[in-house]
């Protein structure tokens, strides 16, 4: 028992100094105005504002594209690594580009996507204009969606990579199609993947910023932009934590939507 | 597992003798200059890139004193480190309505001019505006305007003379903005020959009314990235400040800055010494040394921003100094405006309204 409380120890001093405390300051922060006034006029700007709404909604619809794109390319990505012989290496490799930081990554991309970057150099070989690539929604969710790979592929794989190759194997000799296998036996058993891999790109797509203004040029506005204009500029906290616990109200509402269905068992 | 603990150690002799080999150099560096206990010790807190390294080192082993140097990229991250008061620092660079503010805030400590030895140096126009009076707090550091960048190949000098040009719908998809809300809506302001210090609803609102219209020829906001976007031909047009433009310019030789006829924005970078500095002898003697012609002239030189020094002004090349645009004469800038400090609550109205600017989407 005695043990148990000693490894108890850092996780809730990590708990209570990295989630709890800064929680409970940003609610109560989000319900002071400017002078310091408890008030709820924060939250009536920003249900009241088409500007943040928009910017919600904005922010919501560009993570939702995202993950889906995501998605689209890491399934198949995650079942064909699956059938690999040396799979773990194969994986590393898409592993490998997360290992840089993601700043240095997206000034690659202004270099790839610039007007005389190698994308429009490839187009032109194809005989085509030169297109303007950087600062459009394109471009934006591209890179946005190369930064989040990995995150979808990772549990992906792994909860495919668990699935017994005999329950396959029995669902052929049952006379199961291809198809019918990937629906009734892969998916189903992986599901628990796919969960955890919307969560990880999904949530902090929510709130990316640097990547709106690099190669968004801002025309892609977010409500990460809006926080980092309340805390830095206009210092207004109070507006600036609200957002903040807009974005973690619509984290808990994903993470509801996506969480682990308990098993319907028969009653 | 043993393995893992291997690794670990690896990590970390490799790490300590990495420590114990930055050690040494410097040592063997404050061995030629001060050291932390002697007190000879310098905090700057500068903007990112706004001095020449060249003159750090001078001034180490002129003096003595060792420089520990940061940067930040707004005037805002500054003034938000130098209030919660972490860090001392001894000298650091506000912008003019930022001066002001600190200034209000109690941040600055009043320089004793009978220290300042090198007064004379400055050009007096330059001097005692009304962001700080009788340069009670600061001395300027550099100038400039606030003004239009545009690319030759794309664009024809006559078509971007006054503020009003930027609307034209030939320039669509053409102009990148800085990311200022103070910037944005000050031309805009001044397109309308109205006041960038206004708190006038009616003025800011109109502003905004006449930004959305600009929205079309918006290509992208951003910061920094437009030197180098401007620099690779990525855009024609840039509204930007006049130092920006001068390290574009020296990058990419078709693209030329202009001051919009009819008045812009005028703006003073300033040497400070902040309330809690620790080393108040050593900041005088790196305003003087910085502002000793020779210096100054130097530093102007390798930023490419205006410099407020007459003295240095006449050691420049004329090639540098015969720019009018960089050093403008007094009739060029005789409408302009420096901007003033605006209350929490008009700073918050600047920028909301600046924030459904960005979101206005063509």
């Amino acid at each position: 028992m005695k043990n148990r409380l000693f490894y108890f120890i850092p996780y809730s001093l990590w708990l209570i100094l990295f989630v709890g405390a800064p929680i409970i300051l940003m609610l109560g922060e989000s319900f002071l105005s400017v002078s310091h006034h408890f008030t709820f006029a924060n939250y009536q700007d920003f249900l009241g504002s088409g500007t943040y709404l928009r910017m919600m909604f904005n922010s919501v619809w560009y993570a939702f594209l995202i993950t889906l794109i995501t998605l689209i390319v890491s399934f198949p990505t995650a079942l064909f690594l699956s059938n690999l012989k040396y799979k773990q290496f194969w994986l590393l490799l898409i592993i490998l580009p997360t290992w840089i930081n993601l700043l240095l990554k997206t000034y690659a991309f202004i270099g790839l996507l610039s007007k005389d970057g190698s994308i429009n150099h490839f187009i032109e070989l194809l005989g085509f204009a030169p297109q303007q690539l950087l600062f459009t929604d394109a471009s934006f969710i591209l890179v946005a969606a190369y930064i989040e790979i990995p995150f979808m592929i990772l549990p992906i794989f792994n909860s495919i990579n668990e699935i017994d190759r005999s329950l396959i194997n029995a669902s052929y000799d049952l006379g199961a199609t291809k198809w019918q296998t990937f629906r009734r036996v892969i998916l189903p058993l992986s599901a628990d993947g796919i969960r955890a891999g919307i969560q990880a790109v999904f949530i902090p797509s929510l709130s990316l910023f640097m990547i709106t203004r690099l190669i968004g040029g801002n025309r892609v506005i977010t409500l990460g932009t809006a926080i980092e204009e309340h805390f830095l500029v206009t210092q207004n906290w109070g507006l600036g934590s609200t957002i903040g616990v807009v974005l973690i109200i619509a984290m808990i509402i994903t993470m509801a939507l996506t969480r682990e269905r308990k098993k319907r068992g028969r009653k | 597992m043993k393995k893992l603990i291997y690794a670990m150690l690896a990590v970390l002799i490799t790490s300590g003798l990495l420590a114990l080999g930055a050690r040494h150099f410097e040592q063997a560096q404050s061995a030629a200059t001060g050291d932390e206990r002697s007190g000879k010790v310098l905090n700057i807190y500068n903007w990112g890139a706004y001095i020449d390294p060249a003159l750090i080192t001078k001034f180490e082993k002129q003096t003595g004193i060792k420089v520990n140097y940061d940067t930040f990229d707004s005037n805002e991250a500054m003034l938000t480190k130098i209030q919660q008061g972490g860090t001392s620092y001894d000298i650091t660079v506000p912008s003019d309505y930022t001066v002001q503010k600190m200034k209000q805030l109690g941040l600055l400590h009043p320089l004793d001019h009978s220290k300042l030895t090198t007064l004379k140096y400055y050009d007096p126009f330059i001097m005692n505006r009304a962001f700080d009076p009788h340069n009670e707090y600061s001395v300027p550091y550099f100038w400039g305007t606030l003004g239009i960048t545009y690319n030759d190949k794309y664009v024809n000098a006559k078509d971007v003379q006054t503020w009003n040009d930027l609307w034209n719908p030939k320039f669509r998809d053409d102009i990148m903005l800085t990311d200022d809300a103070r910037d944005v809506f000050g031309f805009s302001l001044l397109s309308m020959h109205k006041s960038v210090n206004t708190t006038d609803n009616a003025d800011l609102l109109a502003a905004k009314g006449k930004l959305d219209a600009l929205m079309p020829n918006v290509k992208a906001i951003a910061a920094d990235e437009i030197k180098m976007y401007m620099a690779q031909d990525q855009a024609a047009i840039a509204v930007g400040y006049s130092g920006d433009a001068s390290e574009m310019i020296e990058e990419n030789s078709h693209l030329h800055y202009v001051i919009p006829k009819g008045g812009t924005n005028l703006w003073f970078d300033n040497l400070v010494i902040p309330k809690n500095a620790k080393h108040l002898a050593a900041a005088y003697k790196f305003i003087n040394f910085i502002n000793e012609p020779k210096n100054a002239a130097q530093n102007a030189q390798y930023i490419g921003y205006s410099t407020p020094n007459w003295a240095a002004k006449k050691l420049l090349p004329k090639s540098i100094t015969d720019q009018k645009e960089f050093y403008p004469d007094d009739a060029m800038i005789k409408d302009d405006q420096v901007y003033t400090n605006l209350s929490q609550l008009k700073t918050q109205q600047y920028n909301d309204l600046y924030l459904e600017f960005k979101m206005a989407r063509h």
